[in-house]
């Protein structure tokens, strides 16, 4: 009988497991797969230096990671979430709903989106934001027109760039940089070269222009990335004609097959991030559960030892790695230790 | 045949021999060849396919098998690593990884200069030959072993991840020069150390024991806590999956009436089969987290979603296996005064056994590479620590082999590549030796009738 036994026996088990309570050691981090490398490798050096346990960190994207945050208080929902963008007053009321009122966000610093093409292709060295419009809107101003994108290569609109046709990589709209590559340089091209000025006079509304400012050609001259950066550097890499967008820490680990072109005339690099002179970057955050904070042994260590000077300074690992350091970090180490809250009424 | 023959004149018959081919039997001797001709392409292509997946795996992991150490005399004063004296380990423990860096440079600069290698890099950038990794080693085999503070002790430093690859010809000078994390000059310096037998390239156990490292340290990166998470979870879908799979088997197989109730359960157990595994994963995640309360990222988690995962596999096997047992086994226990159950478990069972074992051994392996619900139930992570032995273990946060591939493939230091191949390796080399122990097992066992 003894296949009777072990049925039974794991079963109890199973179901002892299932109502256990049991209490957890170290910090779970889940989120944004920008944040995510920056994240490792501070819970390493965490773990190195402290007697507290390597904390456990997630990826999976932004949305996903504030959504897991805001499913409630309890050690078996995770502590800290990466955002590469600021909480949405949607989700802080998700929050809210679920009893996750508290939360401390905290600056990490600066991430630069980088426009990188092979290194020995065609040469793609200087962008404005106007070529990136003209190149992958669905609608563009030609002529005093608002027309069907006609443009087949990057010539046709800016006879600097190479004679070679459009091919650029862009990330997947579920990606949070989609969202600031739009942003800053979609709409801005669209300002510059007038489009958006001549479709609101054609009776658009500004919503409404803005919309058709960030709406990407479908022909397949752009091709939106869902996966990570490495398989932008794999379309790239057998794509001699291809241009592709690149977190700046990403392009700082490959630079032996990329290079990079200016934008606006700034090369992309930590210093010009930092003063805000290369246009296309974004801040970097992590959302904090107050109420964890004294039941999860390490978790305001952990804070404050992400944002100390020794790790995300301007000399420190973080900014070794590509993260441009936050010239405001001091406040934002006061903010942890006095673990001050977010403004519920945002 | 007389009636053809009677139906009038017989038609000219052209003269034909079973030894010559007439047309018909041309073409339809052509339509087999042809026939066989696109069967031999199907086989080609899928063999063409395994080969250059096979080849291009083994090209990019193999050298993962292989590390490059360096082997330096590391001075350990005692008044920066223990200021007060007392080999404490809580005191010393307050020096972080931060104070032993410079040691380390400050060895390797020494180790340079005794050997009388000239090189114009200032002293950080030889230090920068070592991996990151380091101090944090150093910093442990200090704290563990405190009587060595105030010696010079030899220690074996991992390589920085560039070097490693300059020895395995990932990088060479002309990437160097555009490289900002490594310049030709180190990988000059490299090759001096090299020659003095000071960095040496071999076989790499850590890449098996050590765990995950972070983007920066590609060099120090290995499988340990990825391998017995896996380890650990095929533990629990053994121990959950077979009972429950063997006990409903027998169940339907042998005792329940067939009526419509167990058709329907019948047919849902094989749909269950062809459910989608990430459908498993949000299941775990309502079930065994949110409502259960069990902690994320841990095996036991990831162990219940793969055991419902497998199930269906299992009973599937195994009724197959105990149908196969003639009745007559059945008849002659029950005419001798067997009960039913007695019947079973003493005569069916063991006849049908290796068919469950191999059924059991390949739901299993598949198993084991399954990474699509384990993303929902937060086992897609960094995971540093080592899970504790079992039960506690269970509960504590580990990683899984396939989930570790598809972290590596998404870090951006080209040195992840050859591990992210390297650990594919690591899991075919475990699915193809337990494929192999199932059609053991079924060669040896299985009963022919």
């Amino acid at each position: 009988m003894s296949f009777a036994k072990l049925s039974v026996s794991a079963l109890a088990i199973a179901t002892i497991s299932a109502t256990a309570s049991y209490a957890r050691d170290n910090v779970q981090v889940a989120g944004s797969s920008t944040v995510l490398p920056y994240a490792a490798i501070v819970a390493e050096a965490f773990g190195e230096n402290f007697d507290f346990p390597t904390p456990v960190v997630e990826s999976g994207g932004s949305s996903a990671g504030l959504k897991r945050f805001c499913e409630g208080v309890g050690a078996n929902t995770i502590d800290i979430a990466n955002a590469s963008r600021a909480i949405r007053s949607g989700e802080v009321e998700a929050c809210a709903e679920a009893g996750v009122t508290d939360i401390i966000e905290v600056r990490i610093g600066y991430d630069g989106i980088v426009f990188a093409s092979q290194l020995t292709g065609p040469a793609f060295t200087a962008f404005e934001p106007s070529d990136w419009f003209n190149a992958l809107a669905t609608q563009v101003l030609v002529d005093g027109e608002i027309v069907d994108n006609p443009h087949q290569q990057w010539a046709d609109f800016n006879s600097d760039l190479p004679a070679v046709d459009i091919a650029a990589f862009i990330p997947g709209t579920k990606h949070g940089t989609r969202e600031v590559f739009e942003e800053k340089v979609l709409l801005q091209g669209c300002e510059d070269t007038g489009a958006m000025k001549a479709m609101m006079d054609g009776g658009m509304s500004e919503d409404d222009a803005e919309g058709a400012c960030m709406a990407v050609r479908t022909d397949g001259k752009s091709v939106d990335i869902d996966g990570d950066y490495t398989e932008t550097l794999a379309r790239i890499d057998s794509n001699a004609e291809g241009v592709g967008v690149f977190g700046l820490a990403f392009y700082e680990n490959n630079t032996d097959k990329l290079k990079v072109a200016t934008m606006s005339g700034v090369a992309p690099s930590t210093e010009t991030i930092s003063t805000g002179e290369y246009p296309v970057s974004r801040p970097l955050f992590f959302y904090i559960k107050k109420a964890h904070i004294g039941v999860i042994p390490g978790l305001k260590e952990f804070a404050e030892f992400f944002v100390s000077d020794e790790i995300a300074g301007g000399s420190g690992p973080l900014a070794e790695y590509g993260l441009v350091s936050d010239p405001e970090l001091g406040d934002t180490q006061k903010m942890v230790a006095d673990e001050q809250v977010m403004d519920a009424s945002m | 045949m007389t009636d053809l023959s009677a139906g009038g004149v017989p038609a000219a018959r052209p003269k034909s021999s079973l030894l010559t081919e007439d047309a018909r039997t041309k073409k339809r001797n052509a339509a087999e060849r042809r026939f066989k001709n696109y069967g031999l392409t199907a086989v080609l292509l899928g063999v063409a396919a395994l080969i250059m997946l096979l080849i291009s795996i083994l090209g990019n992991g193999l050298s993962a098998f292989q590390q490059t150490y360096v082997t330096l005399q590391v001075e350990l004063p005692a008044e920066t690593l223990d200021k007060e004296g007392n080999r404490n380990r809580d005191e010393m423990a307050k020096v972080s990884t931060f104070g032993y860096s410079p040691l380390i440079g400050a060895a390797m600069e020494r180790a340079v200069a005794e050997a009388g290698i000239e090189t114009e890099l200032a002293a950080d950038e030889q230090g920068d030959i070592i991996s990151r990794e380091a101090a944090a080693q150093l910093r442990n085999f200090v704290l563990a072993n405190p009587e060595v503070v105030g010696e010079t002790i030899e220690f074996e430093f991992l390589a920085n991840g560039r070097i490693d690859g300059y020895l395995k010809d990932r990088v060479n000078r002309e990437s160097a020069a555009l490289d900002k994390n490594v310049s030709p000059a180190q990988l000059d310096l490299t090759d001096a150390l090299q020659e003095e037998g000071i960095l040496e390239k071999r076989f790499n156990w850590a890449f098996l024991t050590m765990p995950d490292a972070s983007g920066q340290r590609p060099e120090a990166a290995g499988l340990g806590v990825a391998i017995m998470g896996s380890l650990y979870m095929m533990l629990i879908v053994l121990g959950l999956a077979l009972p429950i799979g063997v006990a409903a088997s027998i169940y339907l197989e042998e005792f329940a009436p067939k009526n419509r109730i167990t058709d329907i359960i019948e047919v849902n157990i094989s749909n269950l089969a062809a459910v989608p595994s990430i459908v498993f994963g949000i299941l775990g995640l309502a079930i065994f987290i949110n409502f259960a309360g069990l902690p994320q990222s841990a095996p036991i988690v990831g162990g219940l979603v793969l055991t419902l995962m497998t199930l269906p596999t299992i009973i599937i096997a195994t009724r197959a296996s105990l149908k196969s047992v003639p009745p007559s086994i059945r008849d002659a226990a029950l005419g001798v005064g067997a009960s039913k159950m007695q019947s079973v478990f003493h005569h069916v069972l063991p006849l049908a056994a290796p068919g469950i074992l191999t059924g059991t051994i390949i739901g299993l392996a598949q198993a084991l590479g399954e990474t699509a619900p384990l993303l929902l139930i937060g086992m897609v992570a960094f995971v540093r620590e080592y899970p504790s032995g079992p039960p506690e273990g269970f509960f504590d946060p580990a990683s899984a082999l396939p989930v570790q591939i598809y972290n590596w493939t998404q870090r951006s230091d080209p040195a992840f590549v050859e591990r992210a191949s390297g650990a594919i390796i690591v899991l075919l080399i475990f699915l193809v030796s337990m494929n192999a122990l199932a059609i053991f097992l079924r060669r040896r066992f299985e009963r022919r009738w």
